[in-house]
């Protein structure tokens, strides 16, 4: 059962390898109910893949992982895992958001109909119902107007908006953000963090993998440095990235910052 | 005015219309030639198209290519059933190679071996005989199960019937033969068509909290369809020619008609130049359909030009392979359709 009280994401020694190769090598973190995590580190620490383990996009070799006091992809029961079927994990998902580096929009789709989708085939949602509230979300993000436009008609930026409205639709209680400005032109990045910005301001539960440290510093409540598939510090942004303690993350911000 | 205005103003007007570039057009005989043989040879093959040989009885002449009798039969009576049966069965067939061709695709692509391996199986087991073979063989497959047993497999049978009286004997071939083998093709078109839709979809489908089979029915098929519809216009078009194998187990389709026909008027020809004109009727006619169709399925995609309908026209008349549209898959730079803007 969910518990109100308690961290969203509690993660404990996750390991997870791809073949022989291990991304993760314990991985211990919390993210508390209703802050901002940004999760920091040079490509191939293994950030991507932890944030895609919380909802069940990568299975998980060893440790424990657990959203909202639930197991993620297991059901515990004297002592024994069982994996969650397909049905399960679908229903898990629907509680953590996901934006991606990539946008992935369903191309075949309208932005209101991207949106308005899920609500309406994975909760029941009244398509009436569905597309109203479609159209406050996308308002929302700063794209009323935009409704039936495809995702091909619209910038890197607008369809990133439009994917962060998608994930709000159905009501998460936790967002994971996968690197979502790094595939975007320089000029379009601030739309999306003002987005961010302003669905952090509402209190809603964020990880955010990232190479901003400004929105780090700005917005973040906790950062996390990864490096080689662990936690190698962590902090409050505004102490922890002008003076880092970890050689490895003195250097990394140097790097990214000059 | 000022005159410094007036000199910007120049400048500008030069700027804006620089002065037409007139050179002399490289020069292409070999165009000129080619065209010059092709149009001779057009003319020659017209003159044959509308020319008299001898006829059959001393001093009389006829049409080479019997036109007064392809006239009289186009619109016989006899020929319209034969028309309507060659559409009946080129339906009926690719709704089996079609339903056949998607549970057998989304097999290969399953994560269970046994599924997949018995979709391989299927498309190289039909693929790797010839259409008329297998048609025949099911005309004839009484001959092996006698009987066929509905029931409990090695148990007690609840139902027990002639393969004959399930259909007619013929019809039941031709549907089962070019049906089964259609799917074989489909299946591979559809396989491609599902392998074509980025990952990136399927994980945004699952990150929402769409099952699998939700996220293969809204997400993954709508998006492969562009792939799979123009190769299936191509099928469709193959299959109304592919069923004239039908006439060879006894169907009176249209090539069965023209059988007929030869055997009844002794004349070989025109029965095939009739039919022929029919064929090439309705390919036409599929043709068009296709191209509509494909304009539809190309909702939402960017920078593909849909190729002039002349173009898909050109390209869908061929048989297998070679039938890929042009920009179906690659990104053209030409202008996005009206239609998005």
């Amino acid at each position: 059962m969910a518990s109100a009280s308690g961290p969203m994401v509690l993660a404990e020694h996750v390991h997870k390898s791809f073949g022989r190769h291990e991304v993760l090598k314990g991985v211990d973190l919390v993210v508390e109910r209703g802050s901002v995590a940004c999760v920091l580190g040079p490509s191939g620490s293994g950030k991507s893949t932890f944030l895609r383990c919380i909802n069940h996009l990568e299975k998980i070799n060893a440790g424990r992982l657990s959203v909202d006091g639930v197991l993620v992809g297991y059901r515990e029961r004297r002592g024994k895992l069982y994996e969650l079927n397909d049905r399960q994990v679908a229903t898990m998902r629907q509680g953590i958001g996901m934006v991606f580096q990539r946008f992935n929009l369903f191309a075949h789709l309208t932005a209101l109909e991207n949106v308005a989708l899920a609500p309406v085939k994975v909760k029941g949602v009244s398509r009436s119902d569905a597309a109203g509230r479609a159209r406050a979300l996308l308002a929302r993000v700063g794209l009323g107007g935009f409704e039936d436009r495809y995702p091909a008609m619209l910038s890197g930026g607008q369809q990133q908006r439009v994917a962060i409205a998608r994930a709000l639709a159905m009501d998460p209680k936790l967002m994971l953000f996968d690197e979502p400005t790094s595939a975007l032109d320089p000029e379009l990045v601030g739309e999306v963090l003002d987005v961010m910005r302003d669905l952090a301001d509402d209190g809603m539960t964020m990880i955010v993998v990232t190479h901003e440290v400004g929105f780090a510093r700005e917005v973040g409540d906790v950062v996390f440095f990864f490096d080689d598939g662990i936690v190698q510090e962590t902090g409050d942004p505004r102490t922890v990235l002008t003076s880092p303690q970890n050689p490895r993350f003195a250097a990394f911000l140097s790097k990214v910052l000059s | 005015m000022t005159g410094e205005g007036d000199i910007s103003s120049d400048a500008r007007a030069t700027r804006a219309s620089p002065a037409v570039i007139k050179a002399v057009p490289v020069r292409h005989p070999g165009r000129w030639v080619a065209g010059a043989v092709l149009v001779l040879l057009a003319a020659m093959v017209i003159h044959t198209l509308l020319t008299h040989i001898p006829g059959p009885s001393p001093g009389t002449t006829q049409w080479r290519f019997s036109w007064d009798v392809v006239g009289a039969d186009l619109f016989s009576p006899s020929i319209i059933p034969a028309a309507e049966l060659t559409i009946w069965l080129t339906v009926v067939a690719m709704i089996v190679g079609i339903v056949g061709g998607l549970i057998v695709g989304t097999m290969r692509l399953s994560a269970n071996p046994l599924l997949k391996g018995a979709a391989f199986f299927y498309a190289w087991f039909f693929r790797g005989t010839p259409v008329l073979v297998q048609i025949i063989f099911w005309y004839n497959i009484a001959t092996i199960y006698p009987r066929l047993r509905f029931g409990i497999p090695f148990g007690h049978a609840y139902w027990r019937v002639s393969p004959d009286s399930i259909f007619t004997g013929f019809v039941a071939a031709a549907v089962l033969g070019l049906g089964l083998n259609e799917a074989a093709y489909m299946s591979e078109i559809v396989r491609a068509g599902i392998l074509s839709v980025d990952a990136g979809q399927l994980e945004a489908a699952q990150s929402l909290g769409m099952r699998r089979s939700l996220t293969l029915r809204r997400i993954v098929l709508p998006q492969a369809m562009r792939v799979i519809i123009p190769p299936t216009g191509n099928e469709v078009i193959s299959m109304l020619k592919t069923t004239s194998l039908a006439g060879l187990v006894g169907m009176i389709e249209l090539y069965g008609w023209s059988q007929a026909e030869a055997n009844r008027t002794f004349q070989t020809i025109p029965p095939l130049i009739t039919i022929s004109i029919w064929y090439l009727f309705m390919t036409t006619v599929l043709s068009i359909g296709q191209y509509f169709i494909e304009r539809h399925y190309r909702r939402g995609v960017a920078g593909q030009s849909p190729g002039t309908f002349a173009e898909i026209w050109a390209m869908s008349i061929g048989r297998w392979g070679h039938a890929e549209v042009p920009n179906a898959s690659q990104p053209n730079p030409g202008p996005m359709p009206e239609e998005h803007f």
